[in-house]
């Protein structure tokens, strides 16, 4: 069924008793051209590009529980293309307008809201740092604009403008970012791809790759064996345990991030804020509550919980910013699990192992990546050739030196 | 999460600092593949979900690198010794 506003008015008129589930809960068949491991926003952005764009619709995802109840359901939903970097910022910016056009593709309400990126600066070389910055993100058809102390103001009249230890000095604004339904990313890919004929397989747990004469023929799974021509990764948080089923060691350390929720007010914040004197990023839902994160806990973890001097830090650097946010109580909080790669960029590449692609690494910035990411995995897998605004996202960099590193931490994944 | 430090007790992981996997050995820069063995020793991660051996170091206490057991799936830690065979602590514990 076509989403409308006459489709909604015709099924208020019956009472809503007559929508039908928007995607099939397929049982596996014997065999596919392609299986995608993970069905998350990636995975299944991967699916539907694969049937869009290269015709290739003989494809199933896999996912272990339901799909989106991995990281796609406990991300801060951010969209964003304010990256530094010549291998980041045409992949990002092309993601940000996949992001502009997303609702009309997929026919679904994703919510997209572009309220704009508020990077906060307090020094005058931070300044610099942002104004450079600004200037590699229009070079490559982003949008950025630099803002002075009272131009930030008037955006923001709440935030600690004169403290004594971090005065806010201005900011670097992109307003063409903002956020997004995580949820209805997941919803309408899935539906998207499933009306194209891609099976999406839930409760279906991959548990071992099946290789033969260094080609990939297929997985096993808590659901049988199911034999695959390709087979691509997209487990982000886990990459390490799905490539160690075919001997692979990757250049990632999976750590836990977490991110909280007030209590729903009013109308406060219309953008994203981020503080520019310590790690900590703010936004307001669309049902009120505040929605907020900082550092990674820095250790590797894969228990989807951290622990208590994370959330004091992440505290402490919003009160710094917004001394109002005191008065509010966490609603609750979460922790995902994220790839924290060598450089703090991601991987989407072949492997050694013929026809095993592999999608990773995003580190604390996969949600915002979702539509290109999709879009560059399903070109890569269906020509076997990178896409060129992913070009740079090789496995094999690290051995050649050629990183993206935006933090310049160098191979310590816990500080990027 | 509490750090039993073999020298100053259960403390506050506040107190520590995290490197990471403690079982990387430094290969032998004289090595015909001494290329490949550094970028796999400086990149390459088993990043297991269980058991894992880290490095961290008690900088506000007694100043010890330690190689802690800990389990990634659930953060219990089931063993902590100093990376120093004698099992001497650096400095006096405050």
């Amino acid at each position: 069924m076509r989403y409308s506003a006459l489709s909604l008015a015709l099924n208020a008129i019956v009472g809503h008793r007559t929508w039908t589930p928007a995607w099939r809960d397929a049982a596996p068949r014997a065999a596919y051209q392609v299986i995608v491991i993970g069905g998350g926003g990636h995975g299944l952005a991967t699916a539907y590009y694969l049937a869009r764009e290269h015709g290739i619709t003989d494809v199933a995802v896999l996912e272990k529980s339901w799909i989106g109840s991995g990281n796609a359901g406990r991300n801060t939903t951010i969209i964003r293309s304010n990256y530094l970097l010549d291998g980041n910022i045409p992949f990002y910016e092309w993601s940000m307008k996949l992001w502009e056009g997303l609702e009309r593709e997929l026919n679904f309400n994703t919510m997209v809201s572009q309220r704009g990126v508020l990077n906060l600066y307090h020094s005058d070389a931070q300044r610099d740092a942002f104004a450079r910055r600004g200037n590699a993100m229009r070079l490559n058809g982003a949008d950025a604009a630099l803002l002075d102390r009272d131009q930030v103001r008037a955006l923001a009249p709440y935030l600690d403008f004169d403290g004594a230890r971090f005065p806010i000095r201005g900011g670097l604004l992109q307003r063409r970012g903002g956020t997004a339904r995580h949820d209805a990313v997941v919803w309408g890919y899935a539906r998207g791809a499933d009306r194209r004929g891609v099976d999406i397989v839930q409760n279906c747990e991959v548990t071992g790759l099946r290789i033969a004469g260094g080609r990939v023929t297929g997985v096993e799974t808590t659901r049988g064996a199911i034999g695959a021509r390709k087979v691509a990764i997209a487990v982000a948080g886990s990459s390490s345990r799905v490539a160690a089923m075919a001997g692979l060691r990757l250049p990632i350390e999976s750590h836990v991030m977490q991110a909280f929720v007030s209590e729903g007010v009013k109308p406060l914040i219309d953008q994203v804020i981020t503080f520019g004197a310590g790690h900590f990023y703010i936004s307001q839902s669309d049902k009120g509550g505040l929605v907020f994160g900082g550092d990674i806990d820095g250790y590797n973890s894969y228990a989807q919980r951290g622990n208590l001097p994370t959330v004091e830090d992440v505290c402490e650097g919003g009160m710094a910013m917004m001394p109002c946010l005191g008065r509010l109580r966490i609603l609750r909080g979460w922790g995902g699990l994220v790839d924290m790669s060598m450089d703090g960029s991601p991987i989407i590449d072949r492997t050694p192992v013929a026809g095993l692609y592999v999608n990773g690494a995003w580190n604390y910035g996969g949600f915002k990546a979702t539509p290109a990411s999709g879009w560059c995995f399903a070109h890569l897998i269906a020509r076997d050739e990178p896409h060129p605004v992913a070009a740079a996202y090789r496995l094999d960099r690290f051995r050649s030196g050629r990183l993206i590193d935006e933090r310049g931490a160098g191979a310590q994944p816990n500080l990027h | 999460m509490r750090m039993p430090c073999p020298h100053c007790g259960p403390r506050d992981v506040r107190e520590f600092s995290y490197l990471g996997d403690a079982t990387l050995r430094r290969p032998d820069p004289n090595a015909a593949d001494a290329v490949d063995r550094f970028a796999d020793y400086v990149y390459l991660r088993d990043n297991p979900s269980g058991p894992h051996q880290e490095l961290w170091y008690h900088g506000f206490g007694c100043g010890a690198w330690l190689v802690v057991t800990r389990d990634t799936a659930n953060h219990a830690i089931s063993a902590a010794r100093s990376v120093d065979p004698s099992g001497a602590p650096p400095r006096a514990a405050p």
